[in-house]
């Protein structure tokens, strides 16, 4: 039997009313041709917009542009497995957990299982209430537990808190979630390249090499020639907070490709496939850090 | 027709007579109890005198079990303790590691299908000084097959190198919590927790849902219940779909099922307010041995898996608190929806802070829709302190407390989860009966094993494992324990009209014994032998499943 290639997995995590359906339904709205596999706990109120929907046959929802909405009910793993068997395979999962679930243990579970491999676990808080809950008798460890294990933190409806309560609350995230991500954003509304990594092999993803922004993100490409320490590189990426993804290949010191993937504050260094090129992607929250003493200078 | 049998003694339960030699039934229902002379006067009957040196109690009610038990018994026991196998044959516990890969070796031996899944069960290496069971020692047993080992707990799977090998495990590098690693960077083979398990779980033969029971399993489970004097079981959590309720009503239907079953609707996985249009409709296909229309939510993890949600000072060995396995909106409107639609709702608790949650929602709950008698039921609510048996009281509420959880883990609570004060307050059977909350206790099968004699002597004496007497305080006398297990939990199930006692009217449900637990002393309950059991005027010999 021939091992396929994992699909990427995303974690969607946050407590109730964050957002964490919207931002399903934005990104499946903003597919671009991805085959997204959405897992949901439950399919109450049901999660996805009406209109997305080409048929409900019970346990799997048939969404436009080839992606289906499962739920897992109280067999999460149970249900992977079951996903890793469809024909054809989803090119990404995006994995709604419950409110009241940690979505870094999820994402440990998940990195047991061969057939996934996790691009990044996102957290919703919502700007309004993320303070309060966090301080609720019930509620308070989850909620910061739930910070805590975040890559990449969406500080969700901004513009119903005023522009002046923006500093300290995205100070106290920052302090909360480590050193991950944190974006602004409003009704979850987020870049799909920003929330979800794409995982091609062939380095394509490198053959536009132009640097392009709108409003809130920036993308730049860095041809990477020289040989590098991946390990301090992919360090000083995950510490600036703004750089919320980055993807490529870079030559390391015994001058061998290696491939770095990183979302947040977390990072993965494997072995380069073949014939791939060095140079790397970076996206984040404009306006990014000068990135070119690192890049060039270690 | 009507029958009237004869006793060495019936207890009844009924304070108006507490006693009686002979019980009359008519139509699988109470006509009375009394003597041979009163209860002539229902007319033309006939003596059976088969019971004539036995004991008559009210039918055993079991308020907390789970069918799968009867599933289970399709795997190898390796248990450290004796216990009765659905056929009645009891299996030897097994006090080392030695004898648990003898009985699997055995097992393996018996398989055709090199191939096939060997899947044990009800291991506990707490009895073995800890000592884990490594995968090398599942190899043992087998290479060719993929072998696994269920704990007692639920929480715990050991499996063999060729279960991690199928379920691509046997790697290095692999950076779990679940998963410990051995010195050669490789899983040992244990699997702590759901999650981790599943995935491998599945290779070594255990179902997709551990709580679903399939036919056999619960024709094997009635058996199990027969032969611990139990007539009424609840399944409590079950997810049930249509096709497991038409299973269950079409067998628990015939003619020689003994069992009244009581499944509950598992919250998870549904929105509330599809939950509350299930069980409603779940209501209307209830049926006289199949009883529908209840809901289970679970709120918290267990102790021992330090998923439990802990108040202040939480876990003695300082693990992080547990987890929450529903939100406090959700539980909210779960409760409140139940209230409004009378609904009735037992809700699992272990550490007291999900207890204390439970209670602040029921308070809230009947403000809005105010219920006269909800009897929802707080299960297991082991570390429930005074304060919150108080409040349970002022609500309404009921509680069902895990009286074998003391016997099974007791020393672990004190040594390691809760520590000494707590562990000596946990399962407060006096304390609840103090404060007026209506009790029963139970035995979580198959975490335990069903009986809710041995429940009942765990109440009573709260032996630990080691022997060692663990909160005198809270023992409870035999009268309050046989109360516990009949009328106690037919009343957490709004049975309490129908089944529990021996009276005019009710449901000819009754336990055959061979001693008589009023009797034989505290600490002999678990001993008393049952010879069967008669439901709804049907008898059932232990000795003829």
């Amino acid at each position: 039997m021939t091992q396929l290639i994992p699909m990427p997995l995303t974690v969607i995590g946050g407590y109730l009313g964050a957002g964490k359906t919207t931002l399903v339904n934005h990104l499946l709205r903003n597919a671009n041709g991805r085959r997204l596999a959405i897992l949901v706990n439950e399919f109450g109120e049901l999660p996805i917009d009406a209109d997305l929907i080409e048929a409900d046959d019970g346990d799997v929802i048939s969404l436009t542009g080839g992606c289906v909405c499962c739920s897992y009910g109280n067999d999460l793993m149970m249900a992977l497995v079951d996903m890793a068997k469809m024909n054809p395979r989803p090119d990404h999962i995006i994995l709604e957990s419950s409110g009241v679930a940690l979505p870094g243990a999820i994402a440990g579970s998940v990195s047991l299982l061969r057939d996934y491999v996790l691009d990044g676990i996102l957290v919703l808080a919502d700007a309004e209430t993320v303070q309060e809950r966090a301080s609720d008798k019930y509620m308070a460890d989850t909620i910061l537990r739930q910070l805590q294990d975040a890559n990449i933190v969406l500080l969700n409806k901004v513009d119903l808190i005023d522009d002046a309560a923006k500093p300290a609350l995205n100070d106290w995230l920052q302090e909360k979630s480590g050193s991950a991500s944190i974006i602004e954003t409003r009704n979850s509304a987020l870049p799909i390249e920003v929330a979800l990594q794409s995982f091609e092999h062939d380095g394509n993803f490198l053959a536009d090499r132009s640097t392009h922004s709108t409003s809130q993100f920036e993308t730049k490409f860095f041809n990477l020639t020289n040989s590098v320490n991946v390990e301090v590189l992919a360090n000083e990426l995950a510490a600036a907070s703004e750089i919320v993804r980055a993807k490529g290949f870079v030559s390391d010191e015994e001058g061998e490709l290696k491939t770095l993937q990183l979302v947040g504050q977390r990072y993965d260094i494997t072995k380069a496939p073949e014939n791939v090129e060095a140079g790397l992607v970076v996206i984040g929250v404009k306006p990014l850090p000068n990135l070119s003493h690192t890049l060039t200078g270690i | 027709m009507t029958t009237i049998y004869s006793a060495k003694k019936i207890i009844t339960m009924n304070p108006v007579r507490p006693e009686a030699t002979h019980v009359a039934v008519r139509d699988g229902r109470i006509l009375g109890a009394g003597s041979l002379a009163e209860l002539k006067g229902w007319g033309d009957y006939t003596l059976d005198e088969r019971f004539a040196d036995k004991v008559i109690m009210p039918g055993l009610v079991e308020g907390h079990s789970h069918a799968m038990e009867g599933t289970l018994w399709r795997y190898t026991y390796v248990g450290y303790f004796d216990r009765m196998d659905p056929n009645g044959k009891v299996w030897s516990g097994l006090d080392g590691i030695e004898g648990v890969l003898d009985r699997l070796k055995e097992a393996d031996a018996n398989m055709e299908d090199p191939d096939a899944p060997l899947p044990g069960w009800s291991l506990d290496p707490i009895y073995f000084n800890n000592e884990r069971v490594t995968r090398e020692d599942l190899d043992k047993v087998s290479t060719t097959r993929p072998v696994g080992v269920m704990h007692a707990s639920g929480h715990i799977l050991n499996v063999n190198s060729k279960a991690l090998e199928m379920a691509g495990l046997l790697k290095t590098g692999l950076n779990n919590p679940g998963v410990p690693l051995g010195k050669d960077g490789l899983p040992t083979g244990e699997l702590k927790g759901p999650d981790v398990m599943t995935p491998v779980g599945i290779h070594v033969g255990f179902d997709r849902d551990m709580l679903a029971c399939d036919e056999q399993g619960l024709v094997d489970f009635a058996k199990l219940c027969v032969r611990s004097g139990v007539t009424t079981a609840t399944d409590l959590a079950a997810r049930l779909p249509d096709e497991a309720v038409e299973m269950m009503s079409r067998v628990t239907a015939r003619e020689n099922f003994p069992t009244r079953i009581v499944p509950l609707r598992f919250h998870h996985g549904v929105t509330p307010e599809e939950l509350i249009a299930h069980v409603l409709e779940l209501k209307k296909k209830t049926s006289d041995r199949l009883r529908l229309g209840m809901i289970k939510v679970v709120v918290d993890g267990s102790i021992q898996g330090f998923s439990a949600r802990m108040r202040w000072p939480g876990y003695f060995n300082g693990a992080e608190n547990g987890l929450w396995y529903i939100s406090p909106e959700h539980l909210q409107q779960i409760i409140n929806s139940s209230l409004e639609h009378n609904i009735h709702i037992h809700t699992h608790t272990n550490g007291d802070e999900a207890t204390e949650l439970v209670l602040d929602c029921m308070e809230e709950g009947l403000l809005q829709h105010p219920s006269r008698d909800h009897r929802f039921t707080l299960q297991h609510c082991q570390l429930a302190d005074t304060a919150q048996f108080r409040r349970m009281n002022k609500l309404g509420m009921c509680v069902n407390l895990f009286a074998n959880h003391h016997f099974y883990w007791g020393d672990e609570h004190y040594n390691l989860t809760v520590g000494p004060e707590r562990a000596e307050r946990m399962n407060a059977c006096a304390t609840a009966l103090e404060n007026d909350v209506p009790m029963a206790i139970h035995s979580d099968a198959p975490i335990t094993p069903l009986g809710p004699l041995f429940t009942a002597w765990c109440a009573v004496n709260r032996l630990t494992a080691s022997g060692r007497t663990q909160g005198e305080a809270e023992k409870i006398e035999v009268d309050e324990a046989l109360y516990a297990i009949t009328l106690g939990a037919a009343y957490t199930l709004k049975l309490d009209g129908e089944v529990g006692s021996i009276e005019t009217g009710k449901r000819a449900d009754f336990a055959i014994l061979e001693d008589d637990p009023e009797t034989v002393g505290g600490e002999s309950l678990k001993d008393v032998g049952v010879w069967g059991t008669v439901q709804d005027g049907r008898v059932f010999p232990a000795s003829e499943l």
